[in-house]
């Protein structure tokens, strides 16, 4: 073998083809396909400055690019979100504590921002002070209800924690007739049911920032900035490599010399901090605090985020939190919802059915089944099809290239309210479930065929129900993205992939 | 008390050391001692208690009764991070690595006692946090040159969980020297391997002890091992020690092979 078997050009510098070091870089060579990995390796060469600010300069650029009003909120919005995600990827991500008493933060902060600066009490603290005492205290919470933590891990300490953030939701609404032990008067600590109103605008240097959601886009955008550059540095310095390791192995931590107790607490605090600060703007952006926002679909949002994005991915959890409030947001339109469903369907069918005879042959067959439902309905029941699709809450069409396509492919009765379409799409809802079930049952040829009825079900329960309930689709839609998620990419899309047990 | 060679302090010492989980009794007033530079192997059968030695050691379960000295201070009611800061690490003998960190960062992991740097200094990258991140960096790369260039190279930017089984009892005790300690409690370094890789690791213990100055206690099942580096043999058996001395002393106890193979091997004999 030493007489030379030929080495591949290119491999040349590589280690020689089959030896120890070329298998275990194999994981260099081959990584993630598609395009998803190509754009994962440009956003591994690219330096990771240059990336922020990218984001950070069109999220700062939108305000100047558009007047609609509705997207600029959008945008204020999403570096909330952005940075919620970021502050519970310290204590998620790095250092694995599952803690779902985290919307409670930022619910926390926002009310003692609106303490400190409404009429409540009547004080008007200035920005400067109301903040950072904010983020303090928030902190300092983070370090009282992370406590449990020195005594539980994993899923009872997910109990606990989320049995805070009840107590917190319970003490937001009740807290209007608040007295300590029965004793004395009643106080009116939170405002109740309909929270704290009329709360100070931040004063920047003199400017007061006027609900406008421009400023709060720019207070974010520099928040998120000196947050993710701060939390770069301490994710490759001592502690950041502390908090991977106990979320590794917490005994094997300690047992390194990695006091795993404090570590946590001061994950879980490091994480509130951020929180607190986006509670402050929340506050101040909405000029008011309300107990509903700071609920338990909230947490399951930012979850969505961090997971989506990939825990434990400083860029990979921001990304996250774009997607999932765009996506959202985009989902509240019947016009623009209806989009995302059939081009995910579409998506789906593309990358699972190979090859392309066999994904041609199911479209057709999906296009024809539909046909003939609807002729055979029409024949029967002639006011049961070619009925309107709904375009807005209330707002229906009857024109348009897909508007056309769905009236003749679906069952859509004509007369939307005579009819009751909620009723039966309730019905089909569930048969459709049904059928989803009966396709994860079924194998081979016979799950591709009663994918049919299914898919066709469900574009039927999308267009006569579930496309004008955005709060019920929302959070549905996200579900499902993330269980689809969960099946190809278990680490999210930009994190690491991660090994249990080998 | 225990006699110690050449009339030197013990550096590590355990007395009359007892802890019972409910009803049972795992280990029954223990004496034993390590000396600086020695290496002292315990064997004794399955259940004997041998890892909860080592567990009373490292503080993961507090003794009903007896005391745990480390260089004459006692080490009870300690947390394990602090005893391993004051000198004693482990290794376990079913592996526990970082496995979804990289090599290097897994020793690095393991300096976190012996740096400073706070929070903010690290945030914001000042001085001492940069010179620490260097310090830390040199001396890892400094512990896994000690295996050679087994867990050296390209190694050190893969992720632990790549690494052969053999490779990962090296870098688990790499892990714990990072530690910067006086005693290293090595739990059956040589399970699971094979002759060659078993050779290796006794001469690495040796190499340890020689040139790292470590202090080793050892449990070991494998007897070409312990024979082949042990200063002291202690034989427990339910919690006792049953013989003490060198191995050929240990090894031909009617105790210790009772121990191993029964009253009724020891009677047909």
């Amino acid at each position: 073998m030493s007489t030379g078997a030929p080495t591949p050009t290119g491999q040349a510098a590589g280690p020689q083809i089959g030896v120890d070091e070329w298998v275990s870089r194999s994981g260099e060579r081959t990584g993630p396909g598609g395009p998803l990995g190509a754009a994962a390796r440009v956003a591994d060469r690219t330096p990771q400055i240059l990336l922020l600010a990218v984001f950070i300069g069109l999220a700062c650029a939108i305000p100047e690019l558009t007047s609609n009003g509705y997207i600029i909120g959008v945008d204020a919005d999403t570096l909330l979100y952005v940075l919620l995600a970021v502050g519970l990827n310290v204590s998620v991500g790095w250092a694995g504590v599952l803690d779902l008493g985290y919307v409670a933060f930022y619910g926390f902060a926002a009310y003692f921002y609106a303490e400190l600066s409404s009429g409540h009490y009547n004080l008007h603290w200035p920005t400067w002070q109301s903040v950072p005492l904010a983020v303090a205290a928030t902190v300092l919470l983070g370090f009282v209800l992370a406590l449990p933590s020195r005594r539980l891990r994993g899923d009872y300490l997910a109990i606990v924690t989320l049995f805070f953030l009840e107590i917190f939701n319970n003490f937001t609404t009740n807290g209007y007739a608040w007295n300590w032990l029965g004793l004395g008067a009643q106080h009116d600590i939170t405002g109740g049911p309909t929270g704290l109103n009329n709360v100070d605008p931040f004063r920047v240097f003199g400017h007061v920032l006027n609900n406008r959601p421009t400023d709060y886009v720019f207070v974010s955008a520099a928040g998120i900035t000196v947050v993710v550059i701060l939390f770069h540095y301490v994710n490759r310095s001592r502690t950041g490599r502390a908090w991977r390791a106990l979320r590794e192995d917490p005994l094997a931590a300690e047992m390194m010399g990695i006091p795993v107790k404090w570590l946590t607490l001061l994950a879980v605090a490091v994480g509130a901090g951020v929180a607190g600060f986006a509670g402050a703007v929340n506050g101040a952006y909405y000029q008011g605090v309300f107990p509903d926002t700071f609920t338990f679909p909230l947490l399951i949002t930012v979850y969505a985020m961090v997971i989506l994005g990939g825990a434990g991915s400083l860029g990979g959890v921001v990304f996250g939190a774009v997607v999932v409030n765009v996506l959202l947001e985009v989902l509240r339109t019947p016009d623009h919802a209806r989009w995302i469903f059939y081009a995910v369907a579409l998506l789906g069918l593309l990358a699972k059915l190979r090859p392309w005879r066999l994904l041609a042959a199911f479209l057709a067959g999906l296009v024809a089944f539909g046909v003939v439902v609807n002729q055979v309905v029409g024949a029967v029941w002639p006011r049961g099809v070619h009925g309107p699709i709904a375009t807005g809450p209330t707002s229906f069409t009857t024109h348009g290239f897909l508007a056309t396509a769905i009236r003749h492919w679906l069952v859509l009765p004509k007369n939307t309210y005579e009819l009751s379409n909620y009723q039966i799409a309730n019905y089909a809802f569930v048969l459709v479930i049904g059928l989803v079930l009966a396709c994860t049952v079924v194998k081979g040829w016979r799950r591709w065929v009663l994918l049919v009825p299914t898919l066709w079900g469900a574009a039927f329960v999308w267009e006569t129900g579930l496309i004008e309930r955005a709060p019920t689709t929302r959070p549905l839609l996200l579900g499902v993205i993330l269980i689809v998620l969960m099946a190809t990419r278990p680490a999210g899309l930009f994190g690491q992939t991660r090994v249990e047990i080998v | 008390m225990s006699e110690t060679t050449n009339g030197a302090k013990p550096l590590l010492e355990l007395r009359e050391l007892s802890i019972s989980f409910g009803g049972l009794k795992v280990i029954d007033g223990l004496d034993l001692h390590v000396n600086e530079h020695e290496i002292v192997s315990v064997i004794g059968p399955n259940g004997a208690g041998k890892t909860t030695v080592f567990n009373l050691v490292t503080g993961v379960f507090r003794p009903d009764a007896g005391d745990i000295l480390l260089d004459g201070e006692s080490l009870i009611g300690l947390q394990s991070h602090k005893i391993t800061h004051r000198g004693v690490a482990r290794t376990f003998q079913t592996l526990r690595l970082f496995l979804n960190m990289t090599v290097k960062e897994n020793v690095m992991a393991a300096q976190f006692g012996h740096t400073k740097a706070t929070l903010l200094e690290q945030m914001l990258q000042l001085p001492r946090a940069r010179r620490e991140e260097r310090e830390i960096q040199a001396f890892a790369a400094e512990k896994l040159a000690f295996f050679g260039e087994r867990l050296m190279g390209y190694r050190w930017n893969q992720p632990a969980y790549s690494l052969s089984y053999a490779n990962r009892r090296r870098l688990e005790i790499a892990r714990a020297t990072a530690t910067r300690p006086r005693i290293l409690l090595l739990d059956e370094p040589a399970a699971g391997m094979n002759p060659v890789e078993t050779h290796e690791i006794t001469e690495l213990i040796g190499k340890l002890r020689d040139e790292g100055g470590y202090s080793i206690l050892l449990i070991e099942h494998d007897m070409h091992v312990v024979e082949g580096i042990s200063d002291r043999v202690v034989a427990l058996d339910h919690g006792v020690k049953i013989a003490e001395g060198t191995f050929e002393q240990v090894a031909t106890d009617p105790r210790v092979v009772e121990a191993y193979l029964g009253t009724s091997a020891v009677a047909t004999k």
